[in-house]
């Protein structure tokens, strides 16, 4: 057993609030510029080289990326190897949200009750997510999650009757509906079977992969390409206000699931797809 | 069409503009997001006076981030508005000129921006630093303990915005996307 203290863990996820926040990752950036020359549409141009201009503010570490800095969505792959001390996890991650959105001046956007909604001053607790998985180390990823584009995500529990047609139309109609209000460019993270809360799940850990990754499974490298295109044809545009780039990618995840079921969930991101990781 | 718009604000300064329409606003405005607007219906609601005038104001809808030492205000782009939708005809019919946010409006919105001579201007959702930096002063004037969501009566100098919602009807959302479905052909 290799021991890890969740104190470290704690230390990571502080500086990683801070960084993500702060750093859009190289691919996302590489993605908005890709599109920006491609874009044959002015208004759009505009925009998309004001969300450059934008980037390039937030890396000088004042100003961060979005005023939304998010709910903290902390996965963590735990090594069945690991022996974590010092600690509750849970405790710690906890700790490390809130450390790391005291000391980066980052917005602090959690109701303790979703009715009774009185913030708890510190933006924990953090979504988390943890999988046990083989090996001797832990890896975190820290996702800073903004509400605009969560409130525009859907699912629905198709019959299988549905297919692959179906599991197409429901996703441009998610993005169709969802229109200027989560931000476009928009990520697009799909989860396609597994159970109602997997495909969730699914959908929300799509967001997680690289924006240039190929799916590793050529049926739905097809499928991302084809929505991709799809939703780049409903003519939304940057901000809503026209033009070709609605989406920046679309990434899907499938589960095995139940012979009666189809389950998909779309989780919508804004151009603002911020995500950290680090292996201790 | 490019306008700038400075105070003093007034119905006669915006009646021009239109959907699609670049603007540069220069003046006091007041930031309010969806608790801040429950608790003004609530004042209302009570017969008490508001944290500011709503005649001619301009209301943007932003949570900012805290402001880190030695500047004004943390990042400040705006939030979805249609969260806003429920209170924003009662708010217009009593005066408010203009909304600044991001996203579709309810037709019980676009009616009102219609009926009022108001209009609905939109900032670049996310790109909140590039905001930050048009935003010359910030002083929170009501509800602070709402945190990010208190009122701030903001100077903003220069601050780029697009008319969304015109007065005479205009939707930039539908009118932008159309124009280009006719441009690429579909």
């Amino acid at each position: 057993m290799r021991e890890v203290n969740v104190k470290d863990i704690e230390d990571k996820i502080a500086q990683m609030c801070i960084e993500a926040n702060h750093y859009l990752g190289e691919d996302v950036k590489a993605c908005i510029h890709q599109r920006l020359c491609e874009e044959n549409w002015n208004i759009a141009k505009d925009i998309l080289e004001s969300i450059e201009e934008n980037i390039t503010v937030s890396e000088e570490g004042i100003f961060p990326l979005c005023q939304d800095t998010g709910m903290a969505c902390v996965f963590l792959e735990i090594g069945q190897d690991v022996h974590l001390v010092g600690g509750m996890l849970k405790d710690a991650v906890n700790e490390g949200v809130r450390r790391g959105y005291e000391k980066g001046f980052l917005r602090k956007s959690v109701v303790e009750d979703p009715l009774r909604r009185k913030n708890t001053g510190d933006n924990t607790p953090a979504y988390i997510n943890t999988e046990i998985v083989d090996g001797d180390k832990v890896k975190i990823t820290v996702a800073p999650k903004g509400f605009g584009s969560e409130n525009m995500s859907r699912i629905i529990m198709l019959p299988p009757s549905a297919g692959e047609n179906g599991v197409k139309n429901f996703v441009v109609k998610t993005c169709n509906d969802a229109g200027a209000n989560p931000c476009p460019p928009i990520v697009v993270g799909v989860g396609i079977g597994g159970t109602f809360d997997k495909a969730a799940l699914m959908a929300k850990k799509a967001l997680l992969i690289p924006v240039d990754k190929k799916n590793d499974d050529p049926y739905y490298e097809n499928m991302e390409r084809e929505l991709l295109e799809r939703i780049n044809e409903l003519g939304i545009g940057p901000q809503g206000f026209g033009g070709r780039t609605t989406a920046l990618a679309v990434k899907i995840i499938a589960a095995p699931t139940h012979i009666a079921g189809l389950p998909v969930a779309v989780n919508i991101n804004c151009h603002v797809s911020r995500h950290k990781e680090a292996v201790l | 069409m490019e306008y700038k718009l400075m105070e003093p604000f007034c119905k006669e300064k915006i009646k021009d503009f239109r959907a699609g329409d670049k603007i540069l606003v220069t003046g006091t405005i007041y930031t309010a997001r969806d608790a801040a607007h429950k608790r003004m219906t609530e004042l209302l609601d009570k017969g008490e006076p508001l944290p500011f005038d709503m005649i001619d104001s301009i209301i943007y809808y932003v949570g900012p981030t805290p402001a880190k030492p030695g500047y004004v205000i943390g990042s400040a782009g705006p939030t979805t508005s249609y969260r806003m939708d429920a209170y924003a005809p009662k708010f217009l019919d009593l005066g408010q000129l203009a909304m600044i946010g991001k996203g579709q409006r309810s037709q019980e919105v676009m009616e009102a921006v219609v009926a009022n001579k108001a209009v609905y201007l939109a900032a670049i959702g996310g790109a909140a630093a590039l905001m930050a930096k048009q935003i010359k002063d910030a002083e929170v004037i009501a509800f602070d303990d709402l945190g990010a969501e208190a009122i701030r009566r903001l100077y903003v100098e220069d601050m780029p915005l697009t008319v969304v919602l015109d007065s005479v009807g205009g939707n930039l959302y539908e009118q932008g996307r159309e124009e280009y479905l006719k441009f690429i052909g579909k």
